[in-house]
């Protein structure tokens, strides 16, 4: 059951991260046509060959998107998918592209995550009740609304420390392990130039003893906001042999949603990255000691270290001592988001997810420049979307 | 409705048809919940099919809303700006023995030193003219 792993990413565009933003605002849809063009010349593709597309949201047009950046870009197209899966949406679009492109619908996808800034509207938009509420509905009958946003539990600062919070409770505390996933990563941030801590070292004192936003959760535990944005092809495995880069095979993917609120989820710590990743792995037939590199969601050190966890890297409550064994860096034993993660790169909203896609291909491809790891022929990738309540999950491998 | 996210008002709930006996009960000081008539299991927050096996079989019980903490959070910044009046928040996911868990804050603890499994009991917080919220303390 699952993918034959016939389809490959052949390509990819990817923006650096900026805070203050630096590149001028542009329509959300000019930037989808950019990223999409840069990740086409990229593989070697044709415009004209995209019969398929993937896409979140745009700012210029709340439903029809597909049909709108079908018809902005210039495409007929056989697959036209939106994914509404928080940060688990780039994985959850590489998939579903593989699959159709399995199944036969369509031969070459784009799927692009643009996340610069937008012009100042002439007219006043609507008020976005998100700026307050994050990735909580406060519509009337939400039941978000009505039950949990009402006593401050907000998407995402708190829930990601509750589940933080009941971890320790139930395999103890040892907040050293968390920030040293921080600092770890920050190794290969700063060995990254489009990241936004490129040049800001990070120590897991300098992380203990930043501020405590959300206990037990610091600062620079925290994702970055940033702008930025990234795209990745998609085609079929005949097509591949013909594009300018190392084919990297969707062997295989995993994807389970449990609840959106941590005060409903089954099983709170165990989350449903295991279900995602037993399925990853089983479908592509190899076991987690297999992979070369992890790039998985992280955006707080919890999550990275849940995730680390629950994919089977380590035994249920061995993540703290599991992360203390191994460096974690591109120079480490066990590489783990090698672009610097969400936590050095910086998040560029739902194209954060797709750091951790784009950083795989850049490795597996030999890309990586004085990041690149050795070994770089299977790669482990996860999204995690609200609050360890999405999951999806790839294991990608290189043509040989 | 305002468009100034300085001046949004604390958000309160706004019961509909599926949920308003909940919010009557906690006006009178009492805490119901639905329990399902065909899988006999509770079920919180209330809405109109059973979450265990979608029977539409729910009737209301009431219960002591008194638990333990599951797990909690101190928002040592407000999650929302509405909430700075309220930091230190401790934000708690609150376990009753029905087996449901409820959003909740606990009003009354020392944040430094609370823990998970800390037993806690209802507190009815009043305002007026808005729909009183289910808070809890340490018992
Ligand atoms: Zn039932």
């Amino acid at each position: 059951m699952g993918l034959r792993g016939d389809a490959c990413i052949v390509g990819y565009s990817e923006w650096a991260s900026e805070r203050p933003a630096l590149r001028a605002p542009r329509q959300s849809l000019a930037q989808w046509a950019d990223l999409a063009a840069e990740a086409l010349a990229d593989a070697g593709i044709e415009a004209g060959e995209v019969d398929g597309l993937v896409c979140t949201e745009v700012f210029e047009s709340r439903a029809f998107v597909p049909a709108t950046i079908a018809e902005y870009c210039g495409w007929s197209v056989n697959l036209a998918e939106r994914v509404d899966l928080g940060g688990a949406t780039p994985v959850g679009m590489v998939w579903r592209a593989a699959a159709a492109i399995e199944l036969g619908i369509c031969d070459v996808v784009v799927m692009a995550v643009p996340a610069d800034p937008t012009p100042t509207s002439p007219v006043p938009r609507p008020f976005d009740d998100r700026m307050l509420f994050g990735a909580s509905s406060n519509a009337w009958g939400s039941p978000q609304a009505e039950f949990d946003i009402p006593y401050g539990n907000v998407a995402q600062n708190c829930g990601f420390a509750m589940y933080a919070q009941r971890y320790h409770d139930q395999y103890g505390w040892d907040e050293r392990a968390r920030a040293k996933i921080v600092a770890d990563q920050r190794v290969s941030a700063n060995a990254n130039p489009a990241a936004i801590f490129h040049d800001v070292p990070a120590t897991i004192d300098d992380v203990l003893g930043s501020r405590m936003i959300a206990d037990p959760l610091h600062l620079l535990e925290i994702v970055m906001p940033c702008s930025g944005g990234a795209a990745v092809v998609l085609c079929s495995a005949e097509r591949a042999a013909r594009t300018r880069h190392r084919p990297v095979h969707v062997a295989g993917f995993g994807e389970r949603l449990t609840h959106k609120t941590p005060t409903y989820a089954p099983d709170l710590p165990h989350t449903p990255v295991a279900a995602a990743a037993h399925s990853a792995f089983s479908m592509a037939g190899v076991a987690p000691a297999d992979v070369d590199m992890v790039q998985i969601y992280d955006c707080y050190s919890i999550t990275a270290l849940l995730t680390i966890e629950d994919s089977g890297f380590c035994a249920k409550g061995q993540a703290q001592a599991f992360v203390n064994d191994h460096g974690l860096s591109f120079r480490g034993d066990f590489p783990c988001n090698t672009h610097g993660g969400q936590l050095g790169f910086g998040q560029s909203g739902l194209a954060g997810g797709m750091s951790h896609v784009v950083e795989a291909v850049r490795q597996v491809q030999g890309r990586a420049g004085d990041r690149q790891l050795g070994r770089h022929d299977t790669a482990y990738v996860t999204g995690t979307g609200g609050v360890m309540s999405e999951q999806s999950a790839l294991v990608l491998r290189g043509a040989r | 409705m305002t468009t100034d996210p300085g001046t949004f008002p604390k958000p309160r709930p706004l019961p509909t048809a599926d949920t308003a006996p909940y919010w009557a009960a906690l006006a009178d000081e009492r805490v119901v919940l639905q329990h399902c008539d065909a899988c006999d299991r509770f079920v919180h927050y209330p809405r109109h099919r059973c979450p265990h096996c979608l029977s539409d079989r729910l009737s209301w019980r009431e219960v002591s809303g008194a638990g333990t903490v599951f797990t909690f959070s101190v928002a040592r910044q407000p999650t929302a700006v509405m909430f700075a009046d309220e930091v230190p928040q401790v934000i708690a996911v609150v376990e009753l023995p029905e087996g449901v868990r409820i959003t909740s804050t606990v009003v009354d603890a020392d944040p430094d030193t609370l823990r998970c499994g800390a037993a806690v009991v209802p507190v009815f917080d009043h305002q007026p003219g808005e729909t009183t919220l289910l808070r809890h303390r340490l018992a």
